[in-house]
């Protein structure tokens, strides 16, 4: 038998606040409208934790931690706007803008971009680091989308919906560090992976102009994430 | 899920597949046994190549794009057939302030291959390593499969050249 959830008190922003113990101070947060930016974090997929936009000062320890994978706890104090903070932010953002190719001017998610919207938010009008510029080329193999990883920022929320929601598991994260690249089975184009079903469930969760459906273009790219969370309501209420 | 009852059919006749069969089975061909599997297969025919892949994939019921990702996150796997013989230059910290740059560029000055190249005759392959916990005898380079330390440009390429024959 399951005890019953207790109910916590903690600080957010010296803001008194309640939470379920099972909860994580991301939730927490936006269910008080505290803002907490993410990128890889979506409500109906599995936690990450990799973009580290979501980076809290939590008391007790010295190290910041991921709100989106901090479970919360009575009396907790957790500052979410510190200078330290903010420094952070913008620097992770600095280093996603500088590490690939993000010409919003010339995007298909202009205007819809999690990326450029947080970049907006958070003030960041200049790049402090040299862009790297790397030398990626368009999949265009697909009839119905395209996948240009000079956008991509590596959430993983593409390779999550597909084995989470769809099943199929096309996409997963090959190489490490600087190199890291998302690919579909062997590094095969992604109109002739086997496992595909095209079924869009990647393109709509992608939070930049990475993946896109075919003939959008500069800010024609419109994402529909209404299916995430009743797909995970449906698939709940079936166990 | 239905219990897999008929092994999947080898990609040929070759009877090195039955090492990899008999590692995947040793692990209930599960998908936990992916790594070793794929260990396995580096061994026994040296790299590993799109069929390998498949067919790992396919008997431990693991999608092919995780396969692919673990072989290409660690160095010790190779995608390509690698030369008769193999010169892993360290460049970690140690052996990058002691000169493992110089080392690098001297073997592509006299060999013409870059990490992770083989040449043309398929006789040496140079791969570039993070640490190799040689870091006392920097820069430290491993010829098929012996440490040896302090080395110069000049001595490196003399080795290699002796190896190589």
């Amino acid at each position: 038998m399951t005890s019953p959830t207790r109910v916590v008190t903690l600080r957010i922003d010296d803001r008194e606040v309640s939470a379920r113990e099972d909860e994580t101070i991301l939730q927490v947060a936006r269910d008080n409208e505290i803002f907490i930016p993410t990128l890889c974090c979506l409500e109906g997929l599995s936690t990450w934790g990799a973009c580290r936009l979501c980076l809290v000062e939590v008391s007790g320890s010295n190290k910041l931690l991921a709100a989106c994978a901090t479970r919360v706890a009575q009396d907790l104090e957790v500052k979410t706007n510190t200078p330290r903070i903010l420094a952070y932010r913008r620097t992770i953002l600095e280093l996603l803008f500088s590490e690939r190719n993000h010409v919003c001017s010339v995007c298909v998610a202009n205007g819809e971009c999690e990326l450029q919207n947080l970049a907006q938010r958070c003030g960041v009008d200049h790049i402090r680091v040299s862009y790297r510029y790397p030398e990626l080329s368009l999949d265009l193999s697909n009839d119905l989308f395209r996948l240009d990883p000079n956008r991509c920022i590596l959430c993983t929320r593409c390779v999550r919906v597909c084995d989470e929601i769809e099943g199929a598991h096309t996409w997963d994260v090959m190489g490490r560090g600087i190199d890291c690249q998302v690919i579909t089975d062997l590094k095969a184009p992604w109109g002739e992976s086997k496992s595909c079903t095209s079924c869009g469930k990647c393109v709509h969760v992608c939070p930049t102009g990475a993946l896109s459906q075919r003939g959008t273009a500069i800010a024609e790219v419109h994402h529909h994430r209404d299916f995430l969370p009743y797909l995970t309501q449906m698939r709940g209420e079936r166990d | 899920m239905c219990p897999q009852t008929v092994r999947n059919e080898a990609p040929s006749d070759d009877k090195r597949w039955k090492i990899i069969n008999a590692t995947m089975r040793r692990n209930g061909d599960d998908s936990h046994a992916l790594i070793e599997t794929l260990h396995s297969v580096q061994e026994t025919f040296g790299y590993l190549d799109d069929v390998a892949l498949s067919y790992v994939a396919k008997s431990l019921r693991t999608p092919l794009s995780r396969v692919y990702g673990v072989a290409t996150f660690y160095h010790f796997f190779t995608l390509k057939p690698q030369g008769e013989h193999s010169c892993v230059v360290c460049t970690g910290t140690a052996c990058h302030i002691k000169g493992a740059q110089a080392l690098l560029s001297a073997i592509k000055g006299s060999f013409g291959v870059a990490p992770g190249e083989t040449t043309a005759d398929n006789k040496l392959s140079v791969i570039s390593a993070r640490c190799i916990g040689s870091c006392g005898l920097a820069p430290a380079v491993v010829i098929d499969g012996n440490v040896m330390g302090n080395l110069s440009p000049q001595t490196l390429v003399a080795r290699v050249e002796r190896e190589i024959g």
